[in-house]
């Protein structure tokens, strides 16, 4: 019988597929639940918060079921926290979709659209859908970060209208080009951290961040 | 640079991978499973799974095929053929799909694609379109495998689907589906002309070369490559050498 892998918490807050995220993770080891429970939640050694659809309903749903204490509380007592896409928007003070609605405020920053022109001029397809290269955003170090494992170039999937652009530069660790604009793709602070794109879709190099946020 | 994404289409039928031509003639081509995965070992950028009889016969076997597939294939997965409502929708997306493609629904009824993209995002609501030259510049929407004449002209069908929240459109040439003449280029120019959503080609690849024309004259941001690679007649490793010498982004 083999030892039960690193555990990890996805909340479950009626918001988008999970199935690839449990999946993911089970494919590296991960011994995942998938819950709504806040108990269950502040009780995880890790934490995920997914994300699929808009920032106002996200953040309503996790209202409703009052989950933003919970999270609040996981995330001061030192627990790490991923969000995944929408869920690593939600980890910013705000976003300007559909008018302005508050976030979680666990990084300071803004959620805006994406720029309709590339810096050229040219008109820009939105949504941005599809693979782009990772590379360093600043002077921030990836070791010791869920890109730890990974190098500047790698592909990830990205599916997304919105930017999720942190304040403090030294929190935006990896960013990604489109139509010339850089986009913030994986952003950090302490036990605090997000990525614009899939990894659970992002094949194997995906996969490589999902396995160290096990290390988290 | 020109950024392409080298999609791999499987066509369902039963429990079957089939492919025809002109989206008929079906024959049956082995595991979904096994094809799905050889793909994803390759380095696909994404998977669409079309299931070619659902809207004739209602129920099919693709969530089923859906779910298995995402044990252990880690890229998007878009799945069409029978998708009538935003439940149908719902339960495709539970079982592991990232988006659905819709046509004969939408067809029938349009406001549909609104639905589904305010519940689960535009990106999610792919416009699946199959396309039949008319005449010089002119082409109708078919549904149902080619078989159903829509009378909609394809460039006003997709204008109004990207308008209703299509964020992507899968654009299938009926002619040149399975035939390996080449993608029909003019008539996906008509098309991204037109709209400013992603658009895949999808009918015709013969050979890896194909993605050329198709990327450089018809401005496709995605192909989809069924018999060329189900045949073996090219990896995604040939298509993805042949694009990047040319130039284009592909995924390393």
């Amino acid at each position: 019988m083999s030892a039960p892998g690193p555990e990890v918490i996805v909340i479950d807050y009626g918001v988008g597929n999970l199935l690839s995220v449990r999946r993911g993770f089970e494919h590296v080891g991960a011994t995942v639940t998938v819950t709504g429970d806040r108990e269950r939640i502040l009780s995880g050694p890790r934490v995920v918060l997914p994300g699929v659809g808009a920032f106002g309903n996200a953040m309503r749903m996790l209202h409703e079921l009052q989950l933003e204490p919970v999270i609040r509380q996981l995330v001061a007592r030192g627990t790490p926290l991923f969000g995944i896409c929408l869920g690593m928007q939600l980890l910013l003070d705000e976003s300007e979709e559909f008018g302005t609605t508050a976030g979680l405020g666990l990084i300071r920053g803004r959620v805006t659209p994406i720029p309709q022109r590339a810096l050229d001029g040219a008109p820009l397809k939105i949504p941005h859908i599809g693979w782009n290269a990772l590379q360093a955003s600043g002077d921030a170090s990836w070791d010791t970060t869920v890109l730890a494992d990974t190098r500047p170039g790698a592909e990830m999937y990205f599916v997304h209208s919105y930017m999720a652009t942190p304040e403090d530069s030294a929190h935006r660790l990896a960013d990604c080009a489109y139509g010339g604009h850089r986009i913030p793709a994986v952003i950090g602070l302490e036990n605090v951290s997000g990525c614009q794109f899939h990894p659970e879709k992002s094949g194997e190099l995906g996969l490589q961040i999902l396995r160290r946020f096990l290390l988290q | 640079m020109r950024n392409l994404r080298l999609i791999a289409r499987l066509d369902i039928k039963g429990p079957n991978l089939i492919k025809g031509i002109h989206l008929e003639g079906l024959r049956v081509i082995g595991s979904p499973a096994e094809h799905a995965l050889r793909y994803y070992q390759q380095g696909v950028d994404e998977l669409i799974y079309m299931d070619v009889v659902a809207s004739l016969y209602g129920r099919n076997h693709l969530a089923e095929i859906v779910s298995l597939a995402a044990q252990d294939i880690f890229v998007p997965m878009t799945v069409g053929g029978g998708i009538r409502s935003v439940d149908d929708a719902m339960q495709i997306l539970r079982a592991g799909a990232d988006k659905v493609a819709v046509n004969t629904a939408a067809v029938a009824d349009p406001e549909l694609i609104t639905r589904i993209a305010h519940r689960f995002g535009s990106q999610c609501m792919v416009l699946s379109v199959e396309a039949k030259q008319t005449g010089p510049g002119r082409w109708e929407a078919y549904t149902d495998n080619g078989r159903e004449r829509t009378g909609l002209d394809v460039i006003d069908w997709v204008k109004r689907g990207v308008q209703l929240g299509a964020g992507e459109v899968l654009l299938t040439s009926v002619d040149r589906e399975g035939t390996r003449e080449g993608f029909d280029c003019a008539l996906v120019r008509a098309v991204t002309n037109e709209v400013s959503v992603p658009v895949i080609a999808s009918g015709g690849m013969g050979e890896p070369q194909d993605v050329l024309e198709v990327v450089r004259e018809g401005h496709a941001d995605a192909v989809a490559m069924a018999d060329i690679l189900h045949y073996r007649r090219a990896t995604l490793g040939d298509v993805r050498t042949v694009a990047r010498d040319a130039g284009f982004g592909v995924r390393a």
